[in-house]
């Protein structure tokens, strides 16, 4: 598949879409600095999990009987403290204090975070905690589902791929990874520092069920998440096609929006008037 | 020790049903009966260490107490980050129970020998680390690893070490254990030392030097405590370890001693492995004799320091 066709979604965003990168773009007023780009591309997949597909309680937010979900790609966290507070888990006041010394929300998720399942930053490590999550769910014998948000990244690290062949082998169906895949990394494209491909293969080949589809679609995400899980048995990998910066034309596929320092008002004010 | 361990981990599992084993690829038939009576809550993983502690701690964010199992140099370094932060930072009840602390696995090579493993792991907020000197020991220290808050890391010495703890002392996790009275000299202990320690205070006793004895099997956290009731009544003091004179049990007591800035001298020293590879094989005791951690060179040290004058350098 040709590198273009790979980085292109024209999905047009919808006014949620639009109202959640907004909410993203005040928390960067207060702080100047975040992974913007990173947070951009995960926003439908937030959104469709945490409107139609998670069970939780944001009063009771360790349930027993909750869905899991951990945000193993821990530097997409401005999407995911928008749609939290959103939720109810925790004010709303507590984005503006995002990165601040007295904040309870800083650059990368944390345990003691209403919502939050596990402290990620460090990629590579939430599909291991969320196959003995799911390990322990079988156990239980509940029905409560584990969903894990990793980057196509993040896939560069061996310890994904242990967890990949861990949960290959206990057959855990009631466990899904969900890959942003924006085909973007820190440094270049995924195909420059390290290509993935064939990715769907790879999943396949570790024993998953997989499906892919474009990241940024509402319905196709609600459908697919519906599905789980994809095959009895197996568990489950939605490769989502995704761009980094979803929502705003210059912030599109622009290294330089991977993680910023020092937003200016300007910018600010630019990226709200892109998202208007 | 290995199997008193394991077979702890069994009799605890079979009356708490929040008890879990997860192996990495241990020995044939390794908990045999574990498994086929508790086959829900036993798991052997694969030679994957950071998907071991990943787990695990998965289990542990459930509310399960896991005991993990593999080679200690293999569920220390290999899986240091995954120790601090799938462990550690989510304070999680997982115990690693390590085989073959120190310089067990001799002749297999530096790739098998802990001698750092106290070192790293002192430095990870949360943890625990004990060092039981005997399978006795062990008994004592497991029963109490259930419903203890927190990471822990069990150090694991061979089968078959000699008998040399009391079980007149009670066991507690964090507390030291004085196995030894006298004013001369103080020893400090941790693992299978404690029985070159005993030996040398009885060959110390012979010319007239009275050794106290401090067993610390808990390095981390450390009984401040006692050790500095200890320190305060001598003023020669030795630590002795299966383990890197950096950052281990000897680092762990020198900072102790120094931050309580006493006004009399206290001459000091670690008997350890030294900053080095393993660069022969043979037995254990073989390289415990090349690295000095022996009964004599522990009464050598001794007198030593009680001979030497302090140097001011100006």
């Amino acid at each position: 598949m040709e590198a273009k066709s790979l980085l292109a979604s024209s999905t047009a965003l919808d006014a949620r879409s639009k109202l959640l990168r907004q909410q993203i773009v005040k928390v960067l007023k207060f702080s100047r600095r975040g992974h913007v780009g990173a947070a951009f591309s995960l926003v439908e997949i937030l959104r469709v999990l945490y409107d139609d597909i998670l069970r939780f309680d944001p009063h009771n937010p360790r349930d027993v009987k909750r869905d899991r979900c951990i945000l193993s790609k821990g530097h997409g966290c401005l999407a995911l403290y928008t749609i939290l507070s959103q939720k109810g888990f925790f004010p709303e006041s507590e984005l503006w204090k995002f990165c601040a010394p007295d904040g309870m929300l800083g650059g990368h998720p944390e345990h003691k975070i209403p919502g939050v399942e596990a402290s990620t930053g460090s990629l590579g490590h939430g599909l291991s905690l969320g196959v003995g999550m799911a390990l322990n769910g079988r156990y239980e014998k509940s029905d409560h589902r584990i969903f894990v948000i990793i980057g196509d990244g993040e896939s560069n690290e061996g310890s994904v791929w242990e967890a990949a062949l861990c949960a290959g082998k206990h057959k855990l169906d009631k466990l899904t990874v969900i890959v942003d895949y924006n085909k973007q990394q820190s440094y270049a494209t995924t195909m420059e520092v390290q290509d993935m491909e064939p990715f769907a293969d790879k999943w396949q080949a570790f024993g998953f069920a997989v499906q892919e589809i474009d990241g940024h679609d509402v319905d196709a995400l609600r459908n697919a998440l519906k599905g789980i899980p994809f095959h009895t048995g197996k568990p489950n990998a939605l490769i989502c096609h995704t761009v980094k910066g979803k929502g705003v034309s210059y912030v599109e596929n622009n290294l330089n929006w991977h993680h910023k320092n020092k937003i200016t008002n300007e910018e600010i004010e630019s990226l709200l008037k892109e998202l208007a | 020790m290995r199997k008193t361990c394991l077979d702890q981990v069994y009799e605890l599992a079979k009356n708490d049903p929040r008890i879990f084993f997860v192996g990495s690829d241990l020995g044939y038939e390794t908990l045999k009966q574990f498994k086929s009576e508790m086959p829900d809550r036993f798991f052997m993983e694969g030679v994957s260490e950071a998907n071991l502690i990943g787990i695990s701690a998965g289990l542990g964010l459930e509310g399960k107490i896991v005991y993990a199992n593999t080679i200690a140099t293999f569920l220390s370094r290999r899986c240091f980050e995954q120790i601090v932060l799938d462990m550690a930072l989510h304070h999680v009840n997982v115990r690693l129970i390590a085989n073959g602390g120190g310089l067990v696995y001799a002749p297999l090579g530096p790739t098998h020998l802990a001698i750092d493993d106290l070192a790293i792991l002192r430095a990870v907020p949360n943890m625990t680390i004990v060092a039981p000197c005997d399978a006795q020991e062990m008994k004592r220290l497991m029963p109490l690893t259930v419903d203890y808050q927190g990471p822990m890391y069990i150090r694991m010495a061979k089968c078959g070490d000699p008998i040399v703890s009391s079980d007149h002392i009670p066991f507690k996790i964090g507390k030291a254990m004085a196995l030894r009275e006298g004013k001369d000299a103080l020893i400090v202990t941790t693992g299978i030392t404690l029985g070159l320690a005993l030996k040398a205070a009885v060959i110390l006793g012979k010319e007239g030097v009275e050794t106290a004895i401090l067993h610390m099997p808990t390095i981390k956290p450390l009984d401040h405590e006692m050790l500095l009731d200890y320190v305060r009544q001598t003023s020669v003091i030795v630590t002795i370890e299966e383990h890197s004179v950096i950052g281990g049990l000897g680092s762990a007591v020198a900072e102790t001693i120094l931050e309580a800035n006493f006004d009399t001298i206290k001459n000091f020293k670690r008997i350890g492995i030294p900053d080095v590879f393993a660069s022969s094989y043979g037995t254990q005791e073989d390289l415990m004799r090349l690295y000095g951690i022996t009964a004599d060179n522990l009464c050598a040290v001794v007198k030593q320091l009680r001979d030497s004058k302090v140097k001011v350098v100006v």
